[in-house]
């Protein structure tokens, strides 16, 4: 095969950090090469020297064979390189042929050619299999739907030979994804190289040829991936093995007392006759694909979207919910699926965050605040829970994702919340982070606190979870036993009263 | 001269801690520059004020008197009432343009109270400053529970308040000559000198900078503006403490009007559109961001008081007064570029 990409010795260094050191990466035509590395290896530096946002301080491009200088996005463009952010970067209030082609719209003199426009997207949709009508507005498009747009835009500069996707299914379901894997494959067969950046072992294991592995701004080493192992790669990410799983929770948590349970949920939107009880001390697993319904149960349970029909029992006795405050009375706490957006305030410190939800045991007289209260249950958290952060004043945005995560954490205990709903609480977060964050579920609930787990990721449900309720289109449509449960069986679930998805 | 000196405050963020557009590991020490960067700002427009105060001690030959001093307290105190009141509205991610004419509304009720009621002296300023407070729980009201943008709201009110000032007043000023005492709650001197209404500023900033940084209400003020959703999720009524920021602000808007009133011993109905805009300038001029989540009331004091030390001074230098409002406008407009400079180097941040 031809080399398209060749990457020598790039550094790259900002003031107080070396990002890059000396980082070589080789791509081929035709080839899907994961790139992968915890926060901080310097896998989104290198995608920005590619794609001409930064410019590097020293080392080769060469594109083809000839030495290449990126000295802008446009630039990159012009070289045949396309990059799929991981923020989508599309207009929600235009069409999709106008996002496709925004900037390069077909036209006479001063006037746009419309139907020239759609017959063209049609054309590219059409070619890359992508069945989308060129005039929905983007807005009304799922996330899925919205990526694929992202790569016809993409790939609707005729140059593209090199496509670079930064964790393109971080926000699509299962049934999406494989849509996505078999555009890719369509887009390898046609010559097309793609640098292919995720978190997800299964999915490399899927979709790529190669593995490049970096690591704290350095080049690890690159593998085909056949001749890895999941666990290899992984100790090439983080430097070290890692620990093995622990042992399993005691068992008969089903046995135990049920401290929280939902009657017959049902909301305007999309909700059906939901009904679940948890235990002490369980983890309580929600699967199903995106859309299915599982947030929708979260927000609605803690009263941030009103239902329609149903109850809420926590300790047997049945509650009006009719809002998040009302919801950590009842000792219930969300830790929503975007942190960032919803569940913390990026630019105050740690102590402020973890105090968030607590400020009543703070309160003084005439509303004063005892900060020095607040600062010590942080550093108390701060050590219980192994968050890494200089101190309980340093800024959120500065910690890491699986950081920031437990910070979360720490404000529903903070709260004494005896009910925890995690929704995707690993999303975004490293490979070693992660198992951070399951361990401490797993303590948690072996603290006898009740965990309903929200995740997109099967193995990590499976691994977790005592029971699993598994939903589809707004309902139940099963729960199955933590040991008896397998991929399958829930992918069959979690796809009942779903038509074949047109994309 | 000046110009430098904006400039300076334009470039204030590269004095900040470089925030290294890196994936930053776990740990380090930026949030602590972080902190800093926000003290640093506060510095820097407090340093813009001494250099003004310099630059017009030597360019002007009447600006460093005891009297000239005192008279810049004194055109102070109302703009930096209205700022202190509003700085808590803006922390919010909201916005007040109602604050100028509500002020007005209130000097004119404090008249009616006072000169039409025959109400006692206390009872008529606690009137007025009621009224404030009702003014501003309306729009509370308004921008919490019917979900109003708060521009609109407060614009509605705006237009409101400046109406019923003139129905109120039948458009004739009110004169509170009979009104014993009334004059001196603003021109009077407890301390020697110093006018009260300048009293009642530094009064009301440290109050107000102590609910801001000590108390749940300022807590809630900056977590709000930070982030709304993820507050209401935390499990917090943002709907209430929403009402009782924005009735906060109303509060200060009435003694705004009060205080103003008592300084032109009458209550002038046709006065305060713009007072608006120029308490929002020194709010914006002492480093709090439009955006919400960040900002302080000293920072706030300070941008009061560089506004009317540049009016002032520009006054004595005999510059034409149609050149200072455009001059106060340029500083507006450095102070937001500042603000919006300081924001991209701290979203330039990559990440994995």
């Amino acid at each position: 095969m031809t080399q398209v990409l060749k990457v020598e010795g790039i550094s790259k260094g900002f003031p107080g950090v070396q990002a890059l050191d000396d980082v070589h990466l080789e791509l081929d035509r035709g080839e899907v090469l994961a790139l992968v590395g915890e926060n901080g290896a310097g896998k989104s530096t290198l995608m920005k020297i590619l794609s001409g946002i930064y410019r590097m301080d020293s080392g080769r491009i060469l594109i083809d064979g000839d030495e290449v200088d990126i000295a802008g996005p446009k630039a990159a463009q012009d070289l045949g390189i396309s990059i799929i952010h991981q923020e989508m970067n599309l207009m929600p209030h235009l069409t999709v042929a106008q996002n496709i082609y925004i900037g390069r719209e077909p036209r006479t003199g001063p006037w746009l050619q419309e139907a020239k426009l759609n017959r063209r997207t049609r054309e590219l949709l059409d070619d890359l299999g992508i069945h989308l009508s060129p005039k929905r507005l983007v807005g009304e498009l799922t996330v899925a739907q919205q990526q694929m747009v992202e790569i016809a835009k993409a790939l609707s500069f005729e140059r593209t030979k090199i496509l670079i996707m930064d964790e393109p299914t971080s926000a699509i379901s299962l049934s999406e994804t494989e849509v996505l894997f078999r555009l890719i494959r369509s887009l390898r067969d046609r010559g097309v190289g793609i640098v292919y950046i995720s978190h997800r072992m299964e999915e490399l294991r899927q979709i790529a040829d190669r593995v490049t592995v970096l690591r704290d701004g350095q080049y690890v080493g690159t593998r085909p991936m056949e001749e890895v192992e999941d666990g290899d790669i992984i100790a090439m990410m983080v430097g070290r093995e890692l620990s093995a799983k622990w042992e399993a929770r005691l068992e008969g948590t089903a046995e135990r007392e049920v401290v929280f349970a939902v009657r017959g949920l049902s909301t305007k939107a999309l909700l059906q006759d939901v009904s679940f009880e948890l235990h002490r001390g369980e983890i309580l697993g929600f699967a199903g694909l995106i859309g299915a319904g599982r947030t929708e149960t979260a927000r609605a349970i803690i009263g941030a979207d009103p239902m329609s029909a149903g109850a809420v029992v926590v300790n047997g006795r049945e509650v009006r919910i009719t809002g998040p405050d009302v919801a950590v009375k009842h000792g219930i706490g969300y830790l929503p699926e975007d942190r960032k957006r919803h569940g913390l305030m990026l630019e105050q410190d740690v102590a402020f965050n973890v105090a968030m939800a607590s400020l009543r045991d703070s309160r003084g007289p005439l509303g004063v605040l005892r900060q020095g209260r607040t600062r010590k249950v942080a550093d108390r958290f701060i050590q219980s829970l192994r968050i890494k952060t200089p101190s309980s004043r340093s800024t959120v945005k500065n910690l890491s994702g699986g950081n920031q995560q437990k910070v979360v954490i720490a404000k529903w205990l903070a709260r004494n919340c005896d009910v925890l709903i995690f929704d995707e609480p690993t999303r975004g977060i490293d490979v070693g982070a992660k198992e951070e964050i399951y361990k401490l579920l797993h303590e948690l609930a072996t603290q006898g606190k009740a965990i309903i787990m929200i995740s997109s990721e099967l193995p990590e449900v499976l691994r977790l979870s005592d029971r699993i309720v598994v939903m589809s289109e707004g309902r139940v449509t099963g729960t199955l036993n933590g040991d008896g449960a397998d991929q399958e069986t829930i992918m069959k679930l979690a796809t009942q009263n779903i038509e074949v998805e047109a994309a | 001269m000046t110009q430098s000196k904006a400039d300076e405050l334009a470039t204030s963020p590269t004095t900040e801690a470089p925030r290294a557009p890196v994936e930053a590991p776990a740990t380090g020490g930026r949030g602590r520059f972080a902190a800093l960067g926000q003290g640093l700002q506060q510095l820097l427009a407090f340093g813009t004020l001494i250099a003004l105060l310099i630059f017009f001690s030597i360019a002007g030959a009447n600006f460093l008197t005891v009297s000239n001093l005192s008279s810049i307290l004194l055109s102070t105190a109302v703009i930096g009432i209205l700022a202190v009141g509003t700085t808590f509205v803006i922390i919010t991610g909201g916005i007040d343009l109602s604050l100028g004419t509500a002020m007005t509304l209130c000097s004119v009720i404090t008249g009616l109270l006072l000169t039409k009621v025959g109400l006692p002296l206390s009872l008529g300023v606690l009137g007025g400053i009621a009224a404030g407070a009702l003014i501003g729980a309306i729009n509370g009201f308004n921008v919490a529970y019917l979900r109003l943008p708060p521009f609109i709201a407060t614009l509605a009110m705006m237009l409101v308040a400046q109406g019923l000032a003139l129905v109120l007043s039948g458009v004739k000023p009110i004169y509170f000559s009979k009104v014993e005492g009334f004059s001196s709650i603003s021109l009077g001197n407890i301390l020697p000198r110093i006018p009260n209404a300048v009293l009642i500023l530094f009064g009301l900033a440290i109050v107000g900078g102590v609910i801001l940084r000590k108390t749940i209400l300022g807590r809630m003020t900056y977590a709000i503006g930070s982030n709304e959703e993820a507050t209401r999720l935390s499990g917090i009524n943002t709907r209430r403490w929403v009402l009782a920021i924005y009735t906060l602000a109303g509060v200060a808007t009435g003694i705004a009007g009060v205080v103003l009133a008592s300084r032109l011993n009458s209550a002038q109905p046709q006065l305060g559109v713009g007072y608006e805009l120029q308490a929002i300038a020194a709010v914006i001029i002492g480093g709090t961001s439009l955006l919400g989540g960040r900002g302080s009331i000293l920072g706030t004091l300070i941008g009061a008081l560089i506004m009317s030390v540049l009016i002032n001074g520009l006054r004595i230098m005999a510059i034409q007064p149609e050149w200072q409002t455009v001059v106060v406008g340029l500083v507006v407009l450095v102070a937001v570029f500042a603000d919006n400079l300081r924001k991209r180097r701290a979203e330039g941040g990559g990440r994995v």
